[in-house]
């Protein structure tokens, strides 16, 4: 036992503070995602419903276990990217229990110009593949969308991640035992009508859902001849006549029922097992991390404050706590799952980044999750570092984050900047699940800095010249710059473009790690190969 | 002495019999038919023997098989209980003949008091007042007819071999009187092998009140005290209590006497009891005398502080009463709640099916439960619909009521219909508690018990719902996954539990807001924070301070609430249930499983409404099934003698346009 002391003093008068900035972000999270949930508003859902056909949230409602968490990723994907507004980029994602069994859900929203595939959109239905086909979750599809955006075509259609990948990833997800389930509860034109076809097991809405190549309007200009869409490729045609569509479904709620029926009959393996214990909660309050950690990523505090927040019962066994103190790992459980966890508290040096590749490889070895709680403005600068080979050592950190095959969940609690995103995990290094906090921001360097470098090479320029910049056009000179990397940095531009899987309230950390590790889990722990480490 | 005995019935009486039996050293033998391999009277006897199928007459009432059981298991006495063959005189007879004890009065003495008109006869030559009445042999039509004219209306028509109000029926008049009397004489004729029927004046708001006696083989005889079973429906009794409230002492003793000299006057033997209606002026009528144990004997037992079944036993055994008159002592009051299995609101149909949930009060000193089931067993159509019988003992008749009345609340059962809640309408009513006590008191008070439901369905959907979300959520899983809790969590947005009930028109949803400590639901414009934890089917709720106690009892897809003004079922919205293609109608369908006795329609005939189309058997009971419109019969899908099963349909009928 080694139970984490908190030293906050929850009266001061900087936590509260702190306190008060967090919640406003994390209210303004809540308040864009209560939009987001409308999908494509009240008109459009309101005619939608007046079909007899539900909305895409309350189809995955009916869908999961009564109770079931629903761990949704891409939350934000398309927000104020586009100048459509496209919520959730019209298809909402996620994990959820269907039968017992943690799946993943894909439900286009047609009340979000139609359903149609942004490319946002496409690739938030890919990252959702990845992640089951990662850990081995069966997919289920409910379909209501019509097809791809035709006006984007070009970033939708041909390249490797575009449109046709979905299908390619169904092939290939199915070779590999994990179920692809589709429900047609609507359109499901052209490419779209792949998705059914490629699917393990099928059930369409009678008078709802429609499977073609080619819509009525197409046929008779190809053909003249003239066909309803339900004659076309209704669930009567497709049940009883082509055989696209193996079951046969009243409406939505019968359709999801005998979605889940099919769940219940997959015969899925056991989970992988850890060695688990009784979950038990930290000793201290999880929204006491919005007073700890504030939202001025200047202000540095104890990591150590966040990770008692974090682990069951405050209990964190601490690796090489004396050595490469600006790098935390240790060995924790997440409700009841062993864990190994790399903190950031502080720069990398040289010491911190080799403790660092020893602790993964270690978890690596006895096959230990990873959580990486990312906060890094980056490895040391200076002569003296670059002299003790502070690449070499940051290298090896990176290798071992690259080459571990554990599954590895990342949250960005502040900055995530340059190398040290690399080190710790970050999107080109495959975490399982990744998420944010609404106070990080994430840039190839701070925005200050990144001024600053700006600032430097035109005096430098200017000063061979013989000139100077004066103080007014150095500060003219910073500002946009800054605004930019505070813009781009931002989690709502970083979660409306996927780079992550959501933003989360700190307070919910705990619980979607633990989400995340279970569904994890569904797939075997392979083992880890290294590279060759630059000694 | 009585080394073992055989106890030639089921239920609860088998299993009261075998307690007392066993506390005495004997050895104790059951014996069940198919129905019953698994009871609750064939576990709980040392040893225990099959007779035979589920019917009654060929297993509970095959006399010589029994006697064949008892010889072979070395039996040396029978005791039958209440019903079967306990008033069966060839039973008791061919015990005699079999050298085994018949542990009931003498053969004589039930055939003396079998036929209800030949005990009538006796009782006058004895001195016993009695009701005026025919009791005769002739049994024509038309002498009947006569005969009840002089008598007089209304009048009581009863089966002469009946017993337990099975072919009774009031006529109200004249014009009435031959329809009644040929449905009596065949139920008579069903139920009893003997379509002989006797008749009285029909006394209105009489009281129903009787005398437990006693005697032994060396002529000692003693009563003890009295029981009220005045509160009945359909001559059967509902809740009995012991002394009668507001009897003299003199009516007590003059009835006590009147009963002992009933007995003596046959030479009985064993523990009767002689039943008087008891009429608002003070005067008492002798009605029949029961020669076998009364179900309501516990609380004579209560008051007496004696174990009926122990005296039966002794007697049997040839010892003397331990008591004499002037040593037997009244102490308390005591009631009897008979809790059935049937539907109050549906003129006490039987309701047959399994029991699902089954909890009861803690049984004390002062709270006793008999009964011949457990949770699981079935109630089925082959014997008396009896769930327990619910006893209930304190200083006093007020002290009793509400004791009564809070045991009543802590019985619990689920599964099929109970009479439980209507049991606590009555033992709460005014006029009950004020002990206006007559055998019209149902019908009399029909009103206020069975009043219009003032439930808050809306707060009872609020709790299933509540218990619903707390069950999953404390549900032992295999491993710890965070997937186990059930907490409906979402990102950025608050869990909502949405618990759906449908009655299969109406769909109600309650949307439950998980918080930190319990649930945030809104009922109209009021917003309510909810603490809740649950313990077996208890669930803990505090709401704006106020704690209390619900409780719930779920099986399958429903969920009962049990609430202040009883039990409320809800049923889980299933999506099957928008499916079901309503192409029924018009289709004539069995209340219950039976027996078609008679179809009285075919194919081709046309009806008018409420014409009787079939007849059918259950429980012990006819029914008429009747056409609900006019129509063309298109269909009749039973025959006679066919076995029916709730819910089938009987008849087809195409309404006329």
């Amino acid at each position: 036992m080694a139970i984490l002391a908190s030293k906050v003093n929850t009266r001061d008068e900087q936590f509260k503070a702190n306190y008060e900035s967090m919640q406003a972000v994390v209210d303004d999270v809540n308040a864009k995602v209560e939009q987001i949930k409308q999908g494509g508003g009240p008109k459009y859902q309101e005619r939608h419903l007046s079909r007899g056909k539900l909305l895409p949230r309350q189809r995955i409602n009916k869908l999961l276990d009564a109770g079931s968490a629903f761990l949704e990723i891409g939350q934000f994907a398309a927000w104020d990217v586009y100048d459509d507004y496209v919520p959730a980029a019209g298809v909402v994602a996620g994990i959820g229990r269907v039968e017992g069994v943690e799946c993943m859900i894909v439900a286009n929203d047609a009340t979000v110009k139609g359903g149609t595939y942004y490319p946002l959109t496409v690739k938030k239905h890919l990252r959702a593949q990845e992640i089951a086909e990662r850990c081995h979750l069966p997919c289920i599809y409910l379909v209501d969308s019509g097809g791809a955006n035709l006006p984007r075509q070009d970033d939708v259609f041909p390249d490797k991640d575009h449109f046709g990948r979905i299908f390619f990833n169904q092939a290939n997800m199915s070779a590999k035992g994990i179920p692809q389930i589709a429900v047609v509860m609507g359109l499901c034109t052209a490419g779209g009508a792949y998705v059914p076809a490629m699917a393990d097991e099928s059930v369409i809405v009678k008078e709802q859902g429609t499977i073609f190549l080619a819509g009525p309007p197409l046929v008779k200009a190809a053909t003249g001849e003239e066909v309803s869409a339900e004659e076309l490729g209704g669930a009567d045609v497709h049940t009883r006549v082509s055989g696209v569509a193996d079951h046969f479904a009243h409406n939505d709620e019968h359709a999801l029922a005998l979605a889940r029926r099919s769940v219940a009959r997959l015969n899925r393996p056991a989970p992988t097992q850890l060695d688990q214990r009784e979950s038990k909660p930290p000793r201290y309050d999880a929204k006491e991390l919005y007073g700890i950690v504030g939202i001025d990523l200047r202000k540095p505090y104890d990591v150590h404050e966040v990770i008692a927040r974090v682990v069951d019962d405050s209990d964190f066994d601490e690796f090489k706590a004396n050595y490469g103190t600006t790098l935390v790992t240790g060995f924790a459980r997440i409700h009841g799952y062993p864990v190994g966890i790399v903190a950031n508290n502080g720069i990398l040096f040289s010491e911190s980044a080799q403790k660092g590749a020893h602790f993964i490889e270690l978890c690596a070895q006895r096959k230990i999750p990873l959580v990486f709680l990312q906060n890094i403005t980056g490895f040391m600068v200076g002569k003296k570092y670059e002299a003790e080979g502070i690449a070499k050592h940051g290298a090896k950190m990176v290798m071992a984050v690259s080459c571990a095959k554990v599954p590895k969940f990342t949250v960005l609690i502040g900055g995530s900047y340059g190398a040290g995103n690399y080190g710790m995990c970050g999107r080109a290094y495959d975490p399982t699940l990744m998420f944010m906090w609404p106070n990080a921001r994430i840039s190839v360097m701070g925005g200050e800095q990144a001024a600053g470098v700006m600032a430097q090479v035109t005096k430098d320029n200017l000063a061979r010249k013989g000139e100077k910049l004066s103080a007014e056009d150095e500060a003219k000179l910073k500002q946009p710059i800054v605004e930019q990397y505070e813009k781009q940095g931002h989690p709502y531009y970083a979660s409306g473009r996927l780079w992550d899987d959501g933003i989360i309230d700190p307070a919910q950390t705990r619980d979607v790690l633990g989400l995340s590790i279970a569904a994890s889990l569904n797939a075997p722990i392979e083992d880890s190969q290294f590279g060759v480490f630059r000694m | 002495m009585i080394q073992s005995l055989l106890i030639a019935n089921r239920g609860e009486i088998a299993c009261r019999v075998i307690e007392t039996a066993r506390q005495m050293g004997i050895r104790t033998i059951a014996v069940y038919s198919a129905a019953d391999a698994q009871a609750r009277h064939t576990q709980l006897a040392d040893e225990a023997y099959y007779i035979g199928p589920a019917p009654s007459n060929e297993s509970y009432l095959k006399a010589d098989t029994i006697i064949d059981v008892a010889k072979s298991a070395g039996a040396d006495a029978i005791h039958p209980g209440y019903g079967f063959l306990s008033e069966n005189e060839s039973f008791a007879e061919l015990c005699q003949q079999n050298d085994i004890i018949f542990v009931g009065p003498p053969v004589s003495a039930i055939a003396a008091m079998g036929s209800k008109s030949a005990a009538k006869a006796i009782m006058e030559e004895a001195g016993v007042p009695l009701v005026p009445g025919y009791h005769g042999s002739e049994q024509d039509e038309d002498t009947l007819f006569s005969k009840a004219k002089e008598v007089g209306f209304p009048l009581l028509l009863k089966a002469a071999y009946g017993g337990g109000g099975k072919g009774m029926r009031v006529v109200e008049s004249e014009q009435d009187f031959k329809s009644a009397l040929s449905s009596a004489k065949r139920e008579a004729k069903s139920s009893f092998g003997n379509d002989k029927v006797l008749f009285e004046r029909f006394i209105r708001n009489p009281r129903h009140v009787e005398i437990q006696v006693f005697c032994d083989q060396h002529g000692n005889a003693v009563y003890l005290a009295e029981r009220d079973c005045s509160v009945q429906r359909r001559h059967q009794k509902v809740i009995e209590e012991a002394p009668a409230p507001a009897l003299s002492e003199t009516t007590r003793q003059a009835m006590g006497e009147a009963a002992v000299k009933a007995a003596k006057a046959i030479d009985y033997v064993g523990a009767g009891t002689v039943e008087f209606l008891y009429d608002a002026s003070g005067e008492f009528f002798f009605m029949e005398m029961n020669t076998r144990l009364q179900v309501e004997h516990p609380v004579t037992e209560m008051i007496t502080g004696l174990d009926l079944v122990e005296w039966q036993l002794m007697v049997a055994s040839g010892d003397s009463l331990p008591l004499t008159q002037d040593a037997v002592t009244v102490n308390g009051h005591a009631f009897e709640a008979r809790i059935y299995a049937e539907d109050p609101a549906n003129d006490f149909l039987p309701s047959t099916g399994t029991i699902r949930h089954l909890r009861t009060p803690a049984v004390n000193a002062g709270v006793r439960i008999d009964t011949g089931v457990e949770q699981g067993d079935e109630i089925s159509s082959f014997y008396d619909p009896m769930i327990a019988k619910l006893i209930v003992w304190d200083t006093d008749r007020d002290r009793a009521l509400l004791k009564l009345q809070r045991a009543l609340k802590q019985y619990r059962v689920t599964g099929l219909h109970t009479n439980i809640e209507f049991l606590h309408r009555l033992a709460s009513h005014p006029a009950f508690m004020r002990m206006d006590l007559t055998t019209e008191f149902i019908q009399q008070y029909e009103q206020s018990l069975f009043p219009e439901s003032t439930q808050d369905l809306a707060w009872v959907r609020t709790e299933a719902a509540v218990f619903d979300v707390l069950q999953r959520q404390t549900q032992i899983t295999t491993n710890n996954s965070p997937w186990n809790r059930a907490d409906a969590l979402r990102l950025n947005e608050a869990a909502v539990h949405v618990v759906e009930f449908s009655d299969g028109e109406e769909l109600n949803r309650v949307e439950l807001e998980q918080t930190d400590n319990g649930f945030n639901v809104t009922i109209g414009e009021e917003r309510f924070a909810i603490q809740a934890s649950i313990r077996d089917d208890q669930l803990n709720v505090v709401v704006n301070g106020h704690r209390y106690q619900r409780y719930i009892a779920t099986c399958d897809d429903t969920l009962t609430v049990f609430t202040e003004q009883g039990p409320v079922t809800l049923h889980r919205h299933k999506v099957a249930d928008t499916l079901v293609d309503d192409n029924a109608g018009g289709g004539l369908v069995a209340p219950m499983n039976g027996t078609i006795t008679d179809v009285l329609v075919s194919k081709g005939d046309h009806v008018e409404k409420d014409q009787a189309l079939v007849i059918m058997e259950a429980m012990k009971m006819e029914y008429t099934i009747k056409a609900h419109c006019a129509g063309e019969v298109t269909d009749v899908f039973f025959a006679s003698g066919d076995l029916v099963s709730d819910g089938d349909e009987l008849v087809a009928i195409a309404e006329k346009e």
